[in-house]
């Protein structure tokens, strides 16, 4: 049997030297009609260079394929060599023989033209379908992936839809030709968990309708268990291990493919959390948080109604010295706006919040998401350090420096790092900095809003193991914001689940998630993409998030809520 | 639509800030109405003519006394009446508008139709040859000045060509569609070529922005073509900006281009408005200054909306 796509020592380098600056240096694999093949890295493997080069969009990035071949093998039984292949050739290649699904669906579809217009171009180009038959094929399509009321939607601009939705939109464009091969490049990475596995079980269904081969990019050798035949494990350029995906998983013969498995923070339903909580012990808590209501007011037209946008609608929690509380849940859920309003960075609309004064005037700092946007580039570490210090009015001395100098070498950075700016850092070293700011003004509490979350997991694996060893050291409390249940199971003592700006289920870490009481924390659990559960068959499900937008007055009933254990409650679900 | 109507709920307000202004301004410039007006002959006024002259036009009174009757007239759409040339000012501002608004027109039309084509050229060739040659001319439109150009233009005409643009008396449009372009063209081209300047660094900025976004990556792994992906799916996302300054540069162009109508003698609002203030017309300058600021908000009004037109998002609201 000939393979679809062989390809053989490829190279790819960007610049103005390509072959001084390879990102891709020697990348081989075979892939057959109808098979998944997985390549799996950490951001800068060349991963998603190496996907771009075989439909040669990577021309456009800039980059240029120094050597290798990539052997397509056509509908009509010829081949071709992409990488030699002139772009006339390559034009027809693209979207008729091969399709791709990309990142980032908020970015990717064009925000002037409607969806329709969009698939129906997919149509036009690689079908020859025009007018009506085109209309018709792309309400089809939308139907394929799902979308309900699909002829209503072709006349939706993307804003106007939700990321998963416009994920689907991205599938049905692809689909639109029938591609004998489609690359998706890290699909499901901006999506909520349960968006990325109706996602992923929409992708694998449809694999098996069309038997169109797959090259799926990812970071998270986890969520390609389920779905691929073969993985490919990249690092640096070069292929480290390709095999089986039972072989990759169950018998790693590399140690980056080791490292990679362990460092992936598997999630465990509760077997993995931490003991060495402080709930017991401690005599009252530090941050008490007491029916939080934040509401954004919409509709302030002549002609619109007025309401709000309810984001947190009656929360109560609270913390104790040395305990980490995860906030759990997808996104518009109101974790984030909970954080905020702890922190005074959005107005409350009710509701107490209590911070007993510890150690410091500011007793809780704030470790946002994006270690490279958090930072500002115009000014050094020792700038950056001494700002907050400076805000409450501290001086510029000798002692300030000696702190900054103290935090630094805890968090893992050189002392010459103080003289230095942000672009010097990688993304792990940025947030290592951020976690040391924070730290400057010797808080009792530190709000991280999903600040492991744009890190590589080795990466991400040792920020979360300095964070824990902070908390020991300094009896730090956190409240950790975040969408990843697996790595929530590592820090959390306790855990909160939200769903539409409440509270759903709360209690001890083990407890939930061993023992999860509310449908809505089960989803969540259900949908962690997890090795051990790759043979689980996910089906897809359109549940929608309910509309955060109440008219003006509307209340929410009244909570009521069942003891599920001793440190364990559970919202009632209206029937 | 509630949004036109809260725009224009706005222009009253705009237009009284800048009534008050111009006449505060206007009577700040040392020298008075009457010396203006009769020149050395001012001196031979005793104090009882001049008196019963400052009566006639009604400057003897208290400023705000002025400025209230004055506005009490704009209400009823009496701009006053020039003293330089005894005539009603709305109406000579209307004898000479025609001109100043097809002047900008063409500038505009050459600007777009020129810029656009070559900021796009220039982005999809980013560090090209032929990029650094629009680059080049782009630089030049923008810093050469226009009575340069103008010059230069009526020099290369009647030394290469013989032919010589019509200067002295201006024919309308209306009269004789042919004469009136070949009068307008020249001048429109000197305006044109620095407002096409612009246009080109801008929407080759523009493009080359909206050339790096995920959704042209997209449209390529469709298989969409160069041109498709260029013209289809980039330039719509490149237009605000090109509109943003489009508008501004019209907005100007409206108020008069004094240098080049000077240049090709022609009887546009910029030279309206130079000899009203060198004559001290009060109740021209300022007739001519509250129509031209009018004619600017009702540019960014128009602006504004094309944005609607242009981004759905803006429309649908949204992110």
């Amino acid at each position: 049997m000939t393979a679809l796509l062989s390809v053989r020592d490829l190279h790819v380098g960007f610049g103005r030297d390509p072959r001084a600056n390879e990102v891709v240096r020697g990348i081989g694999f075979d892939l057959a009609a109808g098979e998944t093949l997985a390549i799996v890295g950490e951001s800068g493997s060349g991963k998603s260079v190496t996907a771009l080069s075989v439909n040669r969009l990577v021309d456009f990035g800039g980059g240029r394929i120094t050597a290798g071949a990539i052997v397509l093998q056509r509908g009509d039984g010829s081949t071709l060599d992409l990488a030699q292949a002139e772009e006339h050739t390559l034009r027809h290649i693209r979207g008729r023989d091969i399709g791709m699904i990309f990142q980032e669906p908020m970015t990717s579809l064009n925000p002037v033209h409607t969806v329709g217009r969009q698939i129906e171009e997919a149509f036009r180009l690689n079908r020859g379908l025009g007018g009506d038959a085109a209309r018709t094929a792309a309400r089809e399509v939308l139907e394929r992936v799902r979308i309900p009321d699909a002829a209503a939607r072709l006349a939706y601009y993307p804003h106007q839809l939700s990321g998963g939705m416009r994920q689907r939109v991205m599938i049905a464009m692809a689909l639109a030709s029938s591609p004998r091969l489609l690359i998706a490049d890290e699909p499901t990475t901006a999506l909520d968990v349960t968006v990325q596995a109706q996602i992923m079980a929409l992708l694998a269904e449809l694999r098996e309708e069309t038997g169109m081969a797959m090259i799926f990019i990812t970071h998270d050798i986890g969520l390609v268990a389920g779905i691929a035949d073969r993985i490919m494990v990249m690092q640096r350029g070069v292929a480290v291990e390709q095999a089986d995906t039972a072989a990759v998983l169950d018998h790693p013969q590399h140690d980056y493919t080791r490292h990679l498995l362990e460092a992936v923070p598997h999630f465990t339903a509760g077997r993995a959390t931490r003991n060495d909580g402080t709930r017991g012990t401690a005599t009252a808590p530090l941050v008490t948080v007491d029916g939080l209501v934040v509401r954004f007011p919409v509709g302030k037209g002549l002609f619109r109604k007025p309401g709000a946008v309810h984001a947190v609608d009656g929360v109560d929690f609270d913390l104790v010295a040395g305990e980490t509380l995860a906030i759990v849940g997808e996104s518009g859920s109101g974790k984030s706006t909970t954080a905020r309003a702890i922190l005074g960075l959005v107005q409350k609309t009710r509701g107490e919040i209590d911070a007993r004064a510890g150690r410091s005037r500011r007793p809780i700092q704030m470790v946002f998401q994006d270690p490279f946007a958090s930072l500002n580039p115009r000014l050094n570490v020792e700038s950056l350090l001494a700002e907050p210090a400076i805000a409450n009015g501290q001086r510029k001395d000798a002692a300030l420096r000696r702190r900054m100098l103290v935090l630094l070498e805890r968090v893992g950075l050189p002392a010459e790092a103080l003289s230095r700016y942000p672009h010097q850092f990688s993304g792990g070293q940025r947030q290592r900095l951020c976690i040391a700011r924070a730290l400057m003004l010797n808080p009792d509490v530190v709000v991280l809003d999903e600040a492991v979350s744009a890190l590589d997991v080795s990466v991400q694996a040792q920020v979360l193991q300095l964070l824990i060893e902070l908390q020991r050291e300094f009896g730090l409390a956190y409240i950790f914001i975040s969408h990843d249940m697996a790595v929530v199971e590592r820090i959390a003592h306790r855990i909160a689940v939200m769903f539409a700006g409440q509270i759903v289920e709360i209690g001890a870490a083990g407890a939930v998630l061993a023992d999860p009481q509310h449908s809505y924390t089960r989803r969540l659990i259900a949908a962690v993409p997890a090795i051990e559960r790759r043979k689980e068959h996910y089906t897809v499900d359109a549940t929608q998030v309910p509309s955060l937008v109440r008219p003006a007055g509307y209340e929410p009933p009244p909570a009521h809520w069942r003891e599920a254990g001793p440190d364990h409650r559970v919202r009632e679900e209206s029937a | 639509m509630s949004y036109v109507a809260q725009r224009l709920l706005t222009f009253p307000l705009i237009l009284l800030g800048v009534s008050i202004l111009v006449f505060v301004a206007i009577r700040m410039i040392p020298g008075d109405a009457i010396t203006a007006m009769l020149g050395t002959e001012a001196g031979l006024l005793t104090p009882a003519q001049r008196a019963s002259l400052a009566a006639y036009f009604g400057i003897d009174q208290p400023v705000t006394t002025q400025y209230f009757r004055w506005a009490a007239g704009l209400l009823h759409g009496d701009l006053g009446i020039s003293a330089t040339y005894g005539k009603p000012v709305l109406q000579i501002i209307l004898d000479r508008f025609p001109l100043t608004l097809e002047l900008a027109l063409l500038s505009m039309l050459i600007a777009l139709l020129t810029g656009i084509p070559l900021g796009v050229l220039a982005a999809t060739r980013n560090e090209r040859p032929s990029d650094l040659m629009v680059r080049i001319l782009a630089m030049l439109g923008q810093s050469t000045p226009s009575f340069v150009l103008g010059l230069l233009i009526i020099y290369l005409l009647s030394v290469w060509f013989g032919i010589v643009p019509t200067m002295g008396t201006f024919t309308p449009l209306n009269v004789d569609p042919l004469a009136n372009l070949g009068q307008m063209i020249f001048p429109a081209i000197t305006l044109g070529f620095a407002f096409a300047a612009s246009v080109t660094r801008i929407s080759r900025s523009a493009m080359l922005d909206v050339l790096s976004d995920d959704y042209i990556r997209t449209a390529r792994s469709k298989g969409a073509s160069q041109r498709s992906v260029v013209w289809g799916h980039a330039l719509p996302n490149a237009l605000i900006p090109v509109v943003t300054l489009s508008g501004v540069e019209f907005g100007y162009l409206l108020g008069g281009a004094v240098i080049v109508e000077q240049v090709f003698a022609l009887p546009g609002l910029g030279r309206l408005v130079l000899d009203a203030i060198s004559q001290r017309d009060y109740a021209l300058v300022q007739g001519t200054v509250l129509f031209i600021a009018m004619n600017f908000l009702i540019v960014n009004l128009i602006v504004d909306l094309l944005y609607v037109v242009l981004d759905p998002r803006i429309r649908l609201g949204g992110k």
